[in-house]
């Protein structure tokens, strides 16, 4: 019987053939703890009695939820960090480098075939890469720091895939929106999703992220890429015959089949509040825009910023708009000031903060009000995520955002 | 058996409605307990009662990996959820922090918030003198649940309870 991908990266890390429902305890390549959760984490480590961390030079401490912090109490979680990474010998410490799921790969921590666990939920970003990750509480992150593993159920595959060319207009960010609308916020709990077709194929990695990113918010507990020439060249690795191996058999056995021509994709939003709620921009004409954010784990990337620097170009955000960009990393920061790209967006009126999770999750600058409508590239508009629960949180692509700018309105 | 007092949700009862990103920094959990569901339902945490049960319709527990959320759930008194279905980060923290979670896919569109419900473990609920049958969790997720949460559990493996 054939394999699915993450089958198959299971089944090396075990040691033999697995299959969905399998419950397994696997070893953990990576594991991912976040500014927010650091101390919660160290506090059920302690409690559970640990006197030591079973691989100190798998665990990575980054820094970026509170970054730069805006409550008192938000330096706490810096501190405990800290002195937990001091006591126990953990050298991978970023502090103030960027967002978790940017440089879990970005940084060369996460490779094809690898596994990882976080304590954010869109530790599914690493799919993109071709490693099996998913989100993790702090309680289950505490035993893996004690034990080095954590026991999984493994997962059924949804295959998704997309054959062609996309319009001039649409991102991976239309794409993914889409298929969450057509699965629903829970279509694919407990499920793999699996990427494939020549139009993933034609991706960049960046765009395979925002894909890979938003795999959870149809419930998915991964969302993966097979590993190509373009990952390892991302990952700085040789493309040899274990990466070439990294694919679903073709006999592999999926519960469920999506098929899309890229030709029928559309710009789309997911509109209030609901990320599977999503509309063509089309239908969305005279909807007034307060604010635009491009940023997060989802759209903070170079490619993203270079998008919207082509489409403002000698253009000035409305009069009443606030345009804030975010950069996903410190690098993706300083590649956009060295091309020009942050020039551009500055010269249009945009608000340039520095790298983090921003606006994402209510914090950093830029928390809306009443009846105000945000359209944001990141990849929640949960009731009161952006300040208060009536403001109107319009999820899009960074083409829709930059245009939705400069228009007032949302369009592209 | 226990009874418990129904609170009704609807679906996609996120983490950021269980919790807003604004609480998860207080240092107890007993400081975030005032703002559980608050972005749905700001009275509701001062309404909870030890003992009383939350039912819900599809994907409860959908968004974040906030662990907070089923802890705050758990220091509310919420005896146990009984929702269509569950998120899957959701669902493995509630049982690493010992809260009980139930699958039953009629009750949510036959009971009305204020019912009170029998609850037998493993077996089944009745509700206005209608049996619900409810199945038992895997047994690595009992074992977890049984000892108290993950927490507990990882105290016995180190020799320490």
């Amino acid at each position: 019987m054939g394999h699915t991908l993450v089958e198959k990266i299971i089944g090396n890390k075990v040691g033999h053939e697995v299959k969905p429902g399998d419950i397994v305890t696997v070893p953990v390549d990576w594991c991912m703890i976040d500014d927010i959760m650091v101390p919660f984490a160290v506090q059920k480590f302690e409690e559970m009695g640990f006197s030591k961390v079973a691989k100190p030079d798998s665990v990575v401490l980054i820094y970026d939820h509170f970054l730069p912090a805006t409550q008192v109490d938000d330096s706490r979680h810096f501190r405990v960090g800290d002195e937990f990474a001091e006591k126990y010998g953990i050298k991978n410490v970023h502090r103030t480098d960027g967002i978790c799921h940017q440089l879990m790969t970005e940084a060369g921590y996460v490779k094809p075939g690898d596994i990882a666990f976080g304590t954010d939920s869109h530790t599914v970003t690493y799919g993109c890469v071709g490693a099996f990750s998913t989100g993790i509480g702090y309680t289950e992150m505490a035993g893996i720091l004690g034990t080095g593993e954590l026991w999984i159920k493994v997962p059924e595959t949804i295959k998704v895939e997309i054959d062609g060319t996309l319009p001039g207009n649409v991102t991976s960010k239309d794409i993914i929106l889409r298929i969450i609308g057509d699965l629903t916020a829970s279509g694919a709990t407990y499920q793999s999703l699996e990427f494939t077709g020549s139009t993933v194929e034609a991706m960049s990695v960046a765009s395979r992220m925002t894909m890979s990113n938003m795999a959870v918010e149809a419930g998915a507990k991964c969302g993966i890429f097979a590993p190509d020439e373009k990952t390892c060249d991302y990952c700085k690795i040789p493309y040899d015959d274990s990466i070439k191996a990294l694919k679903a058999d073709d006999d592999a056995i999926y519960s469920k089949v999506l098929r899309y021509r890229a030709e029928d994709f559309v710009p789309v939003c997911a509109c209030p509040s609901l990320v599977d709620n999503i509309k063509p921009v089309s239908e969305l004409k005279g909807v007034k825009v307060n604010q635009v954010f491009l940023g997060s784990c989802t759209n903070g990337r170079l490619e993203d910023l270079r998008t919207a620097a082509a489409i403002l170009k000698g253009k000035h955000v409305a009069p009443f708009v606030k345009m804030i960009v975010t950069p996903a990393s410190r690098k993706i920061y300083r590649e956009a000031l060295h091309d020009g790209t942050i020039e551009i967006l500055n010269d249009a009126g945009c608000i340039i903060t520095t790298p983090g999770c921003g606006l994402c999750c209510g914090r950093g600058g830029g928390i809306l009000s009443d009846d105000e409508v945000v359209v944001a590239t990141n990849n929640r508009n949960f009731l009161g995520r952006m300040g208060t629960s009536k403001v109107k949180i319009y999820l899009a692509s960074p083409v829709t955002a930059a245009k939705s700018a400069i228009a007032g309105e949302i369009v592209n | 058996m226990f009874k418990a007092k129904i609170w009704k949700l609807g679906d996609d009862i996120d983490t950021d409605i269980i919790l807003p990103t604004e609480y998860l920094a207080f240092e107890t959990v007993e400081d975030m307990k005032p703002y559980a569901f608050s972005p749905l339902r700001p009275e509701l945490a001062a309404k909870i009662q030890p003992g009383d049960m939350i039912v819900a319709g599809h994907n409860f527990g959908c968004g974040s990996s906030r662990e907070q959320a089923p802890e705050v759930v758990k220091a509310l008194g919420i005896s146990c959820i009984v929702a269509k279905s569950y998120a899957r980060i959701f669902f493995r923290n509630a049982i690493n922090n010992g809260l009980l979670l139930i699958e039953q896919p009629d009750l949510y569109d036959e009971v009305k918030e204020g019912d009170v419900a029998e609850v037998e473990t493993g077996k089944e609920i009745k509700v206005n003198g209608k049996s619900y049958p409810i199945a038992s969790l895997p047994d690595n997720l009992l074992e977890i649940l049984e000892a108290g949460g993950l927490v507990k559990a990882m105290r016995k493996k180190n020799g320490l309870d």
